[in-house]
């Protein structure tokens, strides 16, 4: 029996119970009438009541079994192997139970299989049907005894309401610690893999050296240099400032115009339009930047005579910026507009003109939380990927000049991870150190702006 | 002002004989068939009022009955409502304030305002003060900034209280010390009339006597028109009082006079049904 069968089984059986507590707790109601006793909860609460019951503990044993029965019937399998045939190495152990393991599917095997395997292959299927039937047996008993004792348990008194109330909770709690402990899974592996990577090569020398030059050696794992990021993380930064420079002009003066010039019309129409650019795929701004920002600044520059690369910091910065735009405008329109009115009026009624209010008391106001809207657009700049892999011209040296070609960490990652490759060299491995160096970056980042913010909601509740 | 309500109708004027013979000085401000459309709605219906310099002119009425929409009218700013249009003729000092000549940031200058709800900016105490004279450039140096500052605060009554703590933010004070730094804000421009639209509706008791006491020693200097919805304060504190009812003004006279002897039956439901 499949386990998707078994869990639609297991709902039916719910829906049964449901139907069960239903009729049973209607039953209890109408004995109740003319007696004076009143039911706590309606016979609804006591219906789902039950089918909880019925479902849940079923569900759990399911998923503790399916958890631990790869592990118990895989050491069951070593374990009578004949001893002469127990491989050496951890490595082979497992290459051995993988021949067994597809052998006992009925896949097919690279060589031919050996009698002990098939034997193991054998007894594996065998536990393996008797470890589903055990379950299946354990999740209908366990189901059975809670729908009888469940549907006797139905009383006009029992708080039937309250523990379903319970059980929402405890679900609402479960759906948000999958994020919670998503995110604290990739930390994990991210640091994992880095300590790895920092075996081969000193944090020392990653963080603070200046050359970037991993050589795709095959000679071992000896003497790894050319690992500083430090010309990546300035690529990155050089990158994300230009965007900056770009972004929050131009969006906190789109920001103010949204919020306090443009009549109710206007803003309704032109906000979403302004919020078209950030859905725009990265990969578009991309090739966008690659085959028109990047030639027309190359003729522009020639024209002023500079050299400007096609490719450059400038071209990947400028198209970055355009696209951040809407995080700044967007957000920052939405806190200017939070600053109350009554501050307009105090300073309106003072003699101030419009444009001296909005500067002296509508920006000072707002300002912690354009602050916030700044650094979210910076965070999301800094793990930006698309743009600069296409024109920011993945030169990994250190240059002041914004007119060079640089790269970035991410761009890094990309190269790094792509191609043929050996995921225990450090070649790769580097990919996670770089990773978890950008995600604390974004981190306090995002940290920070959030503080900024709450702080100034604070002010104005 | 812990009296009986009757002993509070009489008017505190400093020359009480005169104040049997109100109205008297030279007309201020005056408005001549004001309407206030809001969209297609008429809001105000044709407003005629003259106010004297140096009185305190309550406006009184029940709730949406236009009193401080007329009270934004003497200094536009209605004109900050987008939906709002005011026709009818303004003066200040026989200028008409809605000719398109005139300058709108130098009326609002001249004619200050307090809100409903204090505002003081997020800024500093004394920076909230130094804001109206920076704007207008009324003074050269910093020594000249912090004397109007320091008389400004004075005057609202405030100086004792924040002295020593001019670079604490504004919004950190009690709602009635906002209050009064909004006041002394206002005073800080010398505007020639003061609008205040229910100054008090959000402070306590005690904040409230202190604010009319304030606004008593303020009309030796200034022309005051104050919106209230606490006839007791009307009665407290001003020389005369408009009674506005559904966009009109129904009645204008004497406090003492409006309050002992309306002549409209409108008022009088109104005035009994609150002391009733």
């Amino acid at each position: 029996m499949s386990n998707m069968l078994l869990i639609t089984l297991l709902l039916g059986l719910m829906a049964i119970a449901y139907q069960l507590g239903l009729v049973r707790s209607k039953g209890v109601a109408a004995t109740t009438s003319g007696t004076g006793v009143k039911m706590h909860s309606r016979p609804t609460y006591h219906a789902m009541l039950v089918a909880l019951w019925v479902g849940v503990p079923a569900a759990l044993i399911f998923a503790v079994w399916s958890l631990f029965q790869p592990g118990i019937i895989e050491s069951m399998v070593l374990a009578q192997l004949p001893p002469e045939m127990m491989p050496a190495t951890e490595n082979d152990v497992r290459i051995l139970l993988r021949r067994i393991h597809n052998l006992s599917g009925g896949f097919g095997l690279i060589e031919e299989a050996a009698a002990y395997e098939l034997n193991a292959a054998r007894y594996m299927a065998e536990l393996r049907s008797i470890s589903q039937m055990l379950m299946i047996a354990l999740m209908a008993s366990v189901a059975a005894t809670a729908l009888v004792w469940t549907r006797k348990r139905i009383h006009p008194l029992l708080r039937a309401r309250n523990q379903v109330e319970q059980a929402v909770r405890v679900l609402l709690v479960a759906c948000s610690a999958v994020a919670i402990l998503t995110t604290i899974g990739i930390v994990l592996s991210m640091i994992g893999e880095a300590m790895r990577f920092f075996s081969f090569v000193s944090p020392m020398d990653f963080f603070f050296g200046t050359t970037w030059n991993p050589r795709f050696s095959t000679v071992g794992t000896d003497g790894q240099t050319g690992f500083g990021m430090l010309p990546l993380l300035w690529g990155t930064m050089m990158i994300a400032l230009i965007a900056l420079a770009v972004a929050v002009p131009v969006g906190l003066m789109a920001a103010i115009f949204l919020s306090e010039y443009a009549s109710d019309r206007v803003r309704a129409v032109a906000k979403p339009i302004i919020e078209v650019l950030a859905g725009i795929p990265t990969i578009v701004y991309g090739f966008f930047a690659l085959i028109t920002v990047g030639p027309f600044l190359a003729n522009f520059g020639a024209s002023l005579g500079l050299e400007i690369r096609a490719t450059s910091a400038i071209t990947a910065g400028l198209v970055m910026g355009i696209m951040i735009i809407p995080f700044i405008s967007s957000l920052s329109d939405d806190i200017i507009t939070q600053v109350p009115k009554s501050l307009r009026d105090g300073s309106l009624g003072l003699g101030a003109t419009k444009s001296e209010t909005i500067r002296k008391v509508v920006l000072p106001a707002a300002l912690p939380g354009i602050v916030g809207a700044i650094l979210l657009a910076a965070s999301r700049a800094i793990g930006e990927t698309m743009i600069v892999v296409l024109a920011a011209g993945n030169s990994p040296v250190l240059t002041a000049n914004p007119f060079e070609a640089v790269s970035t960490m991410t761009v890094t990652i990309v190269n790094q991870l792509t191609g043929d490759l050996d995921f225990a060299s450090p070649q790769s491995l580097v990919a996670f150190a770089l990773g978890l160096t950008l995600f604390v970056i974004t981190l306090l980042l995002n940290v920070v702006a959030l503080v900024i913010v709450r702080k100034y909601r604070e002010q104005y509740e | 002002m812990g009296q009986p309500s009757m002993n509070t109708l009489k008017v505190t004027l400093p020359e009480s004989a005169d104040s049997q013979a109100l109205p008297q000085g030279n007309i201020k401000m005056s408005a001549r068939d004001v309407k206030v459309f809001y969209g297609a709605s008429e809001a105000l219906h044709g407003i005629n009022m003259d106010i004297y310099e140096n009185e305190v002119v309550a406006f009184i009425g029940p709730s949406g009955c236009g009193k401080s929409t007329f009270l934004r009218c003497l200094n536009r700013m209605n004109d900050t409502i987008d939906s709002a249009r005011v026709t009818g003729k303004v003066t200040l000092d026989d200028q008409d304030i809605y000719d398109p000549s005139l300058d709108v940031v130098q009326l609002r200058a001249q004619v200050g305002m307090v809100f409903q709800k204090p505002n003081p900016f997020p800024k500093s105490i004394f920076e909230n003060i130094a804001y109206g004279p920076r704007l207008h450039g009324l003074v050269d140096n910093k020594t000249d900034l912090e004397e109007i500052v320091e008389s400004s605060l004075r005057r609202a009554g405030l100086w004792n209280e924040v002295k020593d703590r001019l670079d604490a933010p504004g919004t950190g004070l009690s709602g009635g010390q906002q209050q009064r730094l909004c006041i002394a804000r206002a005073i800080a421009v010398s505007p020639e009339v003061i609008l205040m639209d229910e100054p008090c509706s959000a402070l306590d008791p005690i904040a409230t006597t202190i604010i009319e006491e304030l606004i008593d020693e303020l009309k030796g200097s200034y022309t005051i028109a104050i919106v209230t919805h606490n006839m007791q304060q009307a009665a407290r504190v001003s020389d005369r009082t408009a009674f506005f009812h559904l966009g009109n003004l129904v009645e204008l006279s004497a406090t003492r006079e409006i309050f002992t002897n309306p002549q409209d039956t409108r008022t009088e439901d109104y005035i009994t049904g609150r002391f009733g």
